[in-house]
């Protein structure tokens, strides 16, 4: 049985205790008045030597926005009170952002490491047995952290001023044919229920494995086994359509106006991989600290294969998505990437060296592959680069060009961290680390590459 | 002549030949040679053979293929008949790059297989038309063969080799 250490407790204590203030202090700085942010622009104004570059940004970022288009040539004046809310209304949304950004990342990881587990239940898998109870304690953290990401977006769009989903505004949705076309879809009671209706097949499935699963352990037959099996195709099914229509609805529709058709894919890649990433680095910290003795390279060999394929994968989709945007150069479409290149380039290339170029580089060589400390910091490269992926999908909606690394933003990363670390932790006290009745247990304890 | 017997050891089963060639390998013998219908995983190892290099070999090729997509691209949409490529004739390569990572990629693949397949045959001295080196046919269906040279130990060896499970030991004069 594993026990929780008191360092680590406390260190997830901390790291909560430090989030919530960062996302305190975001929160209490994030309000402006329309003087106070005049004045910032023309700061910035004199600085950049004139507002034209000021303006172009400006105008690309609108139209995502759905604030009312203006002409870039109407009464200067005007122009600027009406920029100048817009910037207002960016700045408020940042804190929010950051926030919702963090907790969709640490949900993500528990919802990739869920269809993992399913993956190899349902194939039968004979090498990963051995790490099932670490995936049982990482998938802990999904209901709780799904429902803090449900909550976010509930709240920023009732007690909040919408800044996460323009769609939420009735002001907004008034002027735009667009929304108001898909506002059956769009409305917040069926975005909630739907949301509710997602997390509660995945945590009744996440329920239900857990329970044949520890329940295997001591059984005299198999039946735990078979039914395990057989729930967790079920659920495959259920999570494939539940994950798509689940990125549309709390990443897409952001930008309600543009759409992708795989980005249900492509948001899966990104879930996958960074789950199976904190699957290796908590089996390297747990063997560090004398557990999981019958874990040895040969299994950290195979999860960091999957890391590698995965990487490639999720570049795949990246990849698919943007070259037939950019091919086709529809403006609708477009739009989409043209902020991006605009306005995030640094992360929006960065990323791509940090999903791609890096883990194929490091993690092609087998050999790398089962050294733990090799994998760790290729893991941890891996993970800032995802969490920018989900930076960059939910931030040029909402903030544009005023985005920033900074206090909000880390501070959200430290809060759900922590809860992270707390709650998975705490349920890998919950049962032995070794799923003892198994059937492939033997297997896997032999697995040899 | 160094070796000119050999016994020919016969198993039936992939496992039963692996805890063979370690027992065989801890006696201290020089196994020649194993014939096996399919690719017998960990055998090299246990065989003591040195490391395959045909992975970096691979990686050159790949590079190799990902350089001639880059070139032959920008040969012939760029340089010597310029295309207006998705409706944006910039003429630039690196604007139009997307447009070329499907045939980097799939030129990269190519290049590393093709040549990979091609020193592996190099290496192994395969060509076309060859004669085959295979001892005994059974090897390309369900049975596998270990050679071993024999130095005046035949009784010893062949002791050892039927303990370990070998189905049929045949002692094979080399030197035709």
């Amino acid at each position: 049985m594993y026990t929780f250490s008191n360092k680590l407790r406390t260190f997830s204590f901390a790291l909560i205790i430090l989030g919530l203030l960062g996302v305190g202090y975001g929160f209490m700085t994030s309000h402006k008045s329309l003087e106070e942010v005049k004045m910032m622009l023309a700061e910035e104004a004199s600085e950049h030597g004139g507002g034209h570059a000021e303006a172009t940004t400006h105008t690309v970022v609108e139209g995502t926005h759905g604030t009312t288009s203006h002409e870039a040539n109407v009464e200067e004046a005007h122009h600027g009170d009406e920029h100048a809310e817009h910037v207002q209304h960016q700045l408020a949304n940042r804190p929010w952002s950051a926030l919702y950004v963090a907790a969709f990342f640490f949900m993500m990881i528990s919802l990739g490491i869920l269809a993992f587990y399913a993956i190899q239940i349902a194939a039968q898998a004979g090498w990963s047995p051995v790490l099932f109870r670490v995936m049982e304690g990482m998938t802990a953290y999904l209901l709780p952290g799904a429902l803090i990401v449900i909550a976010i977006a509930v709240a920023s769009g009732t007690i909040g001023h919408y800044n996460l989903f323009v769609w939420m505004d009735p002001e907004v949705v008034a002027d735009d044919k667009l929304i108001q076309g898909k506002s059956g879809w769009l409305n917040l009671p069926w975005f909630t229920i739907r949301g509710l209706i997602f997390v509660a097949g995945w945590s009744l499935y996440r329920h239900f494995s857990r329970k044949f699963s520890i329940a295997q352990d001591t059984a005299e037959d198999k039946s735990n086994f078979k039914k395990a099996f057989r729930i967790s195709a079920a659920f495959l099914v259920f999570f494939i359509y539940t994950e798509s229509m689940m990125s549309w609805d709390w990443i897409m529709s952001v930008d309600p106006h543009w759409f992708s058709t795989l980005f249900g894919w492509y948001v899966f890649a990104s879930m996958f991989v960074s789950g199976i990433t904190v699957l290796a680095l908590i089996t390297i910290y747990l063997k560090s600290r004398n557990y999981l003795e019958f874990v040895n390279e040969n299994h950290l060999h195979d999860v960091a294969k999957f890391m590698f394929a995965f990487s490639i994968f999720w570049t795949y989709l990246w990849f698919s998505q943007f070259m037939l945007i950019w091919y086709s150069n529809i403006p609708e479409e477009v739009t989409y990437f043209v902020t991006r290149f605009g306005d995030y380039k640094l992360p929006f290339l960065g990323m791509v060296v940090m999903n791609f170029v890096f883990p194929i580089l490091m993690l092609m060589n087998a050999d790398f592959k089962r050294v733990p400390w090799f994998v760790v910091m290729t893991g941890l490269v891996i993970l800032a680069g995802h969490y920018i992926d989900i930076f960059n999908m939910i931030m040029p909606a909402t903030v544009g060009d005023r985005w920033f690394i900074g206090i909000p933003e880390i501070s959200s990363v430290l809060l759900f961290a922590g809860l992270f670390i707390l709650v998975v932790f705490t349920a890998l006290t919950k049962a032995p680390l070794l799923v003892k009745g198994y059937p492939f247990r033997k297997e896997s304890e032999h697995f040899h590459y | 002549m160094e070796t000119s017997k050999v016994i020919h050891a016969i198993y039936n089963d992939d496992d039963v030949l692996m805890d063979a060639v370690k027992k065989v390998k801890a006696e201290r013998y020089h196994i020649e040679e194993i014939y096996t219908p399919f690719p017998v995983h960990g055998l090299d190892k246990a065989m003591g053979l040195a490391p395959t290099r045909i992975a970096i070999a691979s990686f050159i090729y790949g590079l190799v293929g990902l350089s001639v997509a880059i070139i032959m691209m920008n040969f012939i949409m760029i340089k010597d008949w310029p295309q207006n490529i998705g409706g944006k004739p910039s003429f630039s390569y690196i604007e139009n790059m997307p447009a070329f990572v499907p045939i980097m990629f799939e030129l990269t693949v190519f290049f590393a297989a093709h040549l990979m397949v091609i020193t592996f045959y190099l290496r192994s001295r395969m060509w076309p038309f060859k004669k085959s080196e295979n001892p005994d046919p059974r090897t390309t269906d369900d049975h596998f063969l270990m050679e071993i040279a024999v130095d005046g130990n035949e009784d010893e060896l062949t002791n050892l080799l039927k303990e370990s499970g070998a189905v049929e030991i045949n002692l094979v004069d080399k030197a035709h």
